[in-house]
């Protein structure tokens, strides 16, 4: 025991030693928080809209203001011509072309369904895809006003079914609730596997690594000592960035924060035992730095921070039940903004903890042959 | 000219020596354009939900089984209590609820109104807004169907007839190709160059290189033109694959293409060396290129979340990335088949980057000097 303590006196030292750590393990939580947090949002706003209008007529004036009065596009052209217009598109000026047909006007008296043109530009397919409904639900509105206007509308009964939405656990649909517990997955992530994982290569790129293999002191004193640093490092950072999402963000946090902090101690064990992993089949900090950004790049894409799990083909998700990540982003999910308890996540907690024992397991026999 | 050539080549040994990070750089932009080509994706299919039907009449019959013929839905459960409805959210077993009132199908005949609630689980709200609208648009059709003669719904008078510029089938990749080159070169010019020269100085030999005939210009130069070469070769890579396996089109210039890369290139080669000149520590080099560099690339620069709707301060932030103007210009050049006169100012904003870079770590490398 007094060992291991001697072991970890060395190992903070040597991690605080260094004047630019301690500035990075509090940077990066605000960085990666006000950024992320702030800037991952689909909601489109702002859409630019140039409109060519062939009829003017108090008709299409009234369909322009209807664009230009929604909070979701700006009109920023008004053309007389098709070609200025494909113009302005193609420098990236407007995303969406409207065009009004001459004789809408006209034709809407003689019911002849007259057509308008919507070009978007599609190039980028999340935000055609939203332009494109929200000009969609536009033009039906118009449509509403237009057929009380020119009496299409005979009173006659109807039979109607009324929706009403209640959107539970985050009734404004605020994107950052949703995204804050996910930033913390990845900041415990991105300090457990790439802090564990450079630190002992570097031990063995500098060479000191042979010194410490000559000392009496046992294998798993040195992985101890190893690991528990950084997985106190990772835990503190998980506490600061759940206060700063409290402060900044007003985060609900409705289940056990004991809770969340029992499952993160588990999780990091899976993390630094990958670390550890990566450490023993590496030989420099390079090599380290590019294996972990593999594992996480695909660990992140697929753990449904970004898109839906459920949205990924089957054998993506296959795949995904492999994926650590996934499953602590699952949990956090559930804890923080649903209140879920232990017996709702215990699948999860299992498969976290099956791997975890595993990739120590792992990590401590690639390390043993290595020595 | 001959001493360059040998530094060179040395740095040409170091990289080619180690297989391990080569098959890494290599396989990146495989793996990375395979998960967002197949994988990465926000339309939802086959979302669970579940019904609460206080009515179980053929209408509510009806209204379900139109649910759950579209693609859309997936039942999993029948709920029979309000209660349950709340426990199965915290299972995180469903994503919707739908609740139709008791009696639907007399109210729906006697009063000509009934009601249906949908209970979404808006912890994601991207998905749960989704969702609503589906959910909206089926009832709006339903309503369609059971009033034949009058249309409420969403047709008529004045028809939308939508085009998709550039991308009619909304295909993914054209969105986030351009995304994943603006990454990867960042990952290998300027995490790369920025570890491999603070290595040199984490070692202490550097030192050796500065007391060598070599200029420290030299030395830069040295460093950095493999890089160059690796970086140019995965951007072909990356437009081969793009092309071949899903139909990526390059209507512009190719030339220019490959010219705007290799400028962008050099700015993020620039970067990095300005990053290993502020720290001798690889792992401080690789925080500073992980959290200033790599993550500003992937949420600033518009390549997943559009930079238009982001708070204003952002926006600004946006400009100084330099994976944004580079995005711009390949969306340009490959899609809109625009020329240079079309993106010369994201053309020139790149140059005064690397300029500025380039001039800044001059400064600093020659303080180190003394």
């Amino acid at each position: 025991m007094r060992t291991i303590g001697f072991i970890l006196q060395k190992e903070f030292l040597q991690i605080f030693r260094n004047r630019q750590m301690a500035p990075i393990i509090f940077f990066v939580p605000i960085i990666q928080m006000l950024i992320l947090a702030n800037a991952a949002t689909f909601e489109m706003k702002n859409i630019k809209m140039a409109i060519v209008d062939h009829d003017i007529s108090s008709t299409s004036r009234r369909l322009m203001s209807k664009f230009d009065g929604s909070r979701f596009f700006k009109v920023t052209k008004f053309s007389l011509s098709d070609k200025e217009a494909a113009l302005y598109m193609k420098q990236g000026r407007v995303n969406v072309i409207l065009t009004i047909p001459s004789g809408l006007e006209r034709d809407i008296y003689l019911k002849n369904n007259p057509e308008v043109q919507i070009s978007i530009d599609a190039v980028n397919q999340n935000s055609a895809g939203l332009a494109y409904g929200y000009i969609l639900s536009i033009i039906s509105e118009f449509n509403q006003d237009l057929r009380v206007r020119f009496g299409n509308i005979k009173p006659q009964r109807v039979k109607i079914i009324k929706t009403i939405a209640s959107y539970w656990y985050n009734p404004k649909l605020e994107y950052q609730t949703f995204m804050v517990p996910g930033i913390l997955v990845i900041l415990v992530t991105l300090i457990g596997l790439f802090l564990s994982s450079m630190n002992i290569v570097r031990e063995k790129e500098i060479g000191t690594i042979e010194q410490i293999n000559v000392t009496p002191l046992k294998k798993h004193h040195f992985i101890v000592g190893k690991l528990v640093p950084f997985w106190i490092i990772a835990l503190f950072d998980l506490a600061f960035g759940l206060t700063m999402g409290k402060i900044f963000f007003d985060i609900p946090i409705v289940g056990s924060i004991g809770l969340i902090f029992c499952v993160s101690s588990v999780y990091l064990l899976v993390v630094l035992g990958l670390g550890l992993f990566i450490s023993t089949i590496t030989h420099t900090q390079q090599q380290a730095i590019f294996v972990s950004f593999f594992f996480t790049i695909i660990f992140v894409l697929m753990s449904g921070l970004f898109t839906p799990v459920e949205s990924m083909p089957v054998w993506a998700q296959y795949i995904n039940r492999l994926n650590p990540v996934a499953y602590f982003i699952k949990i956090m999910r559930m804890v923080l903004l649903k209140g879920s308890g232990f017996l709702d996540i215990k699948w999860e907690f299992i498969s976290l903890f099956i791997f975890g024992i595993f990739s120590i397991i792992m990590a401590v026999w690639r390390y043993r042959k290595r020595a | 000219m001959k001493l360059l050539r040998e530094l060179i080549k040395k740095e040409f040994f170091h990289i080619l020596r180690d297989r391990r990070t080569l098959i890494i750089i290599f396989g990146i932009p495989i793996v990375q354009i395979i998960l967002f080509g197949y994988v990465i994706t926000n339309e939802i299919k086959d979302a669970k939900i579940a019904i609460y039907d206080k009515s179980k009449d053929n209408i509510t019959m009806k209204m379900t089984n139109k649910m759950l013929s579209s693609d859309y839905f997936k039942l999993v459960d029948i709920i029979n209590s309000d209660r349950e409805i709340e426990v199965r959210f915290r299972e995180g077993k469903i994503k919707e609820v739908v609740v139709f009132q008791s009696g639907f199908a007399k109210k729906l005949e006697g009063e000509g109104t009934a009601f249906m609630q949908i209970i979404e689980d808006a912890s994601d709200p991207n998905a749960a807004r989704l969702l609503s609208n589906y959910t909206r648009a089926i009832v709006s059709d339903f309503i369609d169907e059971i009033n034949p003669t009058v249309r409420i719904g969403r047709t008529g008078p004045i028809v939308p007839e939508v085009r998709m510029v550039y991308n009619p089938q909304m295909k993914g990749v054209f969105t986030f190709v351009p995304g994943v080159m603006a990454l990867l070169l960042t990952l290998i010019s300027a995490v790369m160059t920025a570890l491999s020269i603070t290595r040199e100085k984490e070692f202490g030999t550097m030192e050796m290189l500065l007391v060598s005939p070599f200029r420290p210009f030299h030395i830069v130069l040295g460093k950095v033109i493999p890089y160059i070469s690796i970086s140019f070769i995965n951007t072909v890579v990356i437009l081969l694959i793009s092309n071949l396996v899903f139909g990526l089109p390059v209507r512009g210039s190719i030339v220019l293409l490959l010219a705007e890369g290799l400028l962008f290139i050099i700015t993020v080669l620039s970067l990095g060396i300005l990053i290993s000149t502020s720290t001798d520590s690889q792992l401080i080099a690789m925080m500073i290129a992980m959290v200033g560099l790599m993550m500003p690339t992937i949420v600033l620069s518009g390549f997943i979340y559009p930079i238009e709707n982001m708070p204003f301060i952002l926006q600004l932030l946006a400009n100084l990335v330099a994976a944004k103007w580079f995005i711009l210009i390949i969306r340009a050049i490959m899609f809109r088949g625009a020329g240079l006169t079309f993106i010369w100012k994201e053309t020139l904003i790149l140059m005064l980057m690397t300029f500025l870079f380039t001039a800044l770590s001059i400064k600093k490398f020659r303080i180190r000097l003394q």
